[in-house]
């Protein structure tokens, strides 16, 4: 009984000086360092004022997407407020103008090097990783210093940041702590001089402001942030849009595409062979256009570098196969063909080919569903102003009718994919987008 | 004469989308047509309100509601958040200016009481000033069918969405730029009020000549923001 208590007594003191040792641990790993002021010394903390870095801080904004989060719809540039919706939440977006009470308007530049390095506020508080500061983080001092003087030009807008709406205690500063210590480090950008300073360009803008790996990489159930160099695909599920891998060549035709076409896709919404919907197509909108054409192929460059060939996802043996049915015949047809072609082959310039396009073929059928579901337009951008659009089957069509149609076009003119089920069609239906 | 030049013009642009695929606008447009309608004359199911004739600066307003939050349906946010303000003027422009015959007025199931008609009249044309509401033709015009002011017809519209409507702008949901005049209005209304001007104006006939007419300038306590041609003061 007695030595059964004592080692009772031992086994709590173990567990209690365990989860002491890592509270301090994850005390120090977040907060530690800005009890030592040295690290800080070497950055650099006036606002500039030449034309050059603040059109380069513009144009960083511009691509980066800060403008196009930090933007409510029908508000104030940069006043903040946008709504983003999470899997563990809605999220608003913060107020970045120049306003001293509700902005950044008392910040200095080391305070926000801080909020980009190391997703922490100016009052020392830890960020939501919703502000994708491991992407931030890769960016050089000297932009960082362009991005915020160009900022402090904005005009001040007197706008509060709303309430999150997360359920507790997912946004708490403790909760936040162990989530940083399990999931984030600054990786501020090296580059390889074994390739060129195109490529090197291009790798920095896909891991800085491009955050491509923020949809494009994957996350685990805690949400962790991805690594700024994963593109081997996501999965946005309050969205429910997926995000492909740009990696796999089942999955993008990044490896066999001409340069200026992936570059012409992220600038103008549109290649040869790929239009860009939905979330990929509010980038292009807000970001994208923006990219100079350098830039741009500076990206094309670096992808097309990290295609491999890797082992298909899709097809896996025992999954149901798409097959066409009558049913899915008649409705390609009557509501499909005239636009995509009796053999899927598309419109150029107009309606994308179904044929041998790998985005009709993800083993993920959500994008696809969304668009059968939703239609709607590519983005209007400088070189492509008035896009076509699709016709919304929503309303006409039923969760079999669409789940037929998406079959048929599965398994045409070479296509080969799992089976869509109505289920996946409902799902979809349901989402938050 | 004229008449037969506006036919002959109609059955053009109808024809257009056969003739070249290319480039216009009615090919552009199609997506559209799924739930308003061919050419936009209204959709099939007695909801989705018609674009085609209405004015180009309404359409425009509502288009840009839409993109920016203040009107709230998740299907036109969608269509139309991508799309660039002078894409969507031209889009705007090219529905105003289509003459396509309208669909006949909804008839009810349970057709409207004859006092629900009277009433429903009454605040179509005299308002009742009693309840801060003023007539449907002080700013819709004394035909109700608009005017080039961004004002819109309210004839031909099916009461299920003319209710949804005024329902919307009561709660919130839907909006447009400040002062939001028909916000003020449509919380004045009660919900019987709102049933009988919805079903008196879904019951009316569209006048032959159906095109919007010139704006009158107004002398009332109404501002609209998304119509400050109607008000003078407001230059």
């Amino acid at each position: 009984m007695k030595t059964r208590c004592l080692t009772f007594k031992w086994l709590a003191a173990i567990v209690f000086s365990a989860l002491l040792t890592l509270s301090a641990w994850v005390t120090w790993d977040n907060w530690g360092r800005f009890f030592l002021t040295t690290a800080a010394a070497s950055l650099p903390t006036e606002t500039l004022q030449n034309s050059q870095a603040l059109a380069r801080g513009e144009y960083l904004a511009h691509i980066g997407g800060c403008i196009a989060c930090h933007t409510a719809k029908g508000g104030e540039p940069l006043a903040g407020g946008r709504r983003i919706e999470t899997p563990f939440g809605a999220v608003f977006s913060s107020n970045l103008t120049s306003s001293k009470a509700l902005g950044l308007g008392q910040w200095t530049a080391s305070d926000f090097h801080n909020a980009l390095h190391w997703g922490r506020s100016r009052d020392g508080r830890l960020l939501l990783p919703v502000f994708p500061y491991n992407h931030t983080s890769v960016f050089t001092a000297a932009d960082v210093q362009a991005i915020f003087s160009w900022l402090q030009t904005v005009k001040p807008v007197e706008q509060a940041q709303p309430e999150h709406r997360i359920a507790w205690p997912l946004g708490t500063q403790p909760v936040l702590a162990v989530w940083r210590s399990m999931f984030f480090t600054p990786t501020p950008f090296k580059s390889n001089h074994n390739e060129s300073e195109e490529w090197n360009r291009g790798a920095y803008l896909v891991q800085s402001a491009g955050h491509c790996a923020a949809c494009h990489g994957q996350r685990n159930a805690l949400g962790s942030f991805p690594a700024v160099d994963d593109l081997s695909g996501g999965f946005l599920s309050p969205q429910m849009w997926g995000a492909p891998s740009l990696i796999d060549t089942t999955q993008t035709t990044i490896a066999t595409s001409k340069l200026n076409d992936t570059a012409n896709l992220l600038r103008i919404g549109q290649s040869s062979s790929a239009h860009a919907s939905g979330p990929m197509a509010e980038f292009v909108q807000h970001s994208g256009q923006h990219l100079t054409p350098a830039d741009a192929l500076a990206i094309a460059t670096y992808l097309n570098t990290q295609v491999q060939s890797v082992k298909t996802k899709n097809a896996t043996p025992t999954s149901l196969q798409a097959s066409s049915s009558t049913s899915g015949q008649a409705i390609y047809k009557n509501h499909c063909a005239s636009c995509h072609g009796e053999k899927g082959e598309g419109k150029t310039n107009a309606y994308p080919a179904l044929a041998g396009n790998p985005a009709v073929v993800l083993a993920q059928p959500e994008n696809l569903i969304q668009m059968a579901l939703y239609g709607g337009y590519g983005p209007s951008t400088t070189e492509r102003p008035r896009p076509y659009g699709m016709p919304p089957y929503l309303f006409t069509l039923t969760n079999q009718q669409i789940a037929d149609v998406l079959n048929h076009i599965r398994s045409q003119w070479g296509n080969q994919a799992q089976a869509v089920n109505p289920i996946q069609v409902d799902r979809v239906r349901a989402a938050a987008y | 004469m004229k008449k037969s030049f506006s036919i002959w013009l109609a059955s053009l642009l109808a024809l257009a989308p056969i003739a070249s695929f290319a480039s216009d606008m009615a090919e552009r447009i199609k997506p559209c047509e799924a739930c308003h309608g061919n050419q936009g004359r209204a959709g099939p199911d007695g909801y989705y309100p018609r674009l085609a004739g209405k004015p180009a600066g309404y359409l425009y307003n509502q288009m840009q509601n839409f993109s920016q939050g203040r009107r709230h349906y998740t299907m036109m946010r969608r269509m139309m958040e991508p799309l660039s303000p002078p894409y969507q003027r031209e889009m705007a422009d090219y529905f105003a200016s289509l003459q396509v015959p309208y669909l006949p007025p909804t008839v009810k199931s349970t057709p409207p009481s004859s006092t629900q008609m009277a009433r429903g009249k009454q605040l179509a044309l005299q308002g009742d000033p009693a309840l801060k509401i003023p007539a449907c033709s002080t700013c819709h015009g004394d035909n109700l069918m608009g005017n080039t002011a961004n004002v819109p017809s309210l004839l031909g519209m099916p009461s299920a969405y003319l209710g949804a409507q005024l329902s919307a702008w009561s709660l919130g949901d839907r909006a447009t730029v400040a002062p939001d005049c028909m916000s003020e209005i449509a919380k004045h209304l009660t919900a019987d009020d709102a049933a009988a001007v919805t079903s008196w104006l879904a019951a009316q006939e569209v006048p032959h000549k159906s095109s919007a007419n010139k704006p009158k300038r107004l002398v009332t306590h109404v501002r609209c923001g998304s119509a400050p041609e109607l008000h003078g003061a407001m230059q």
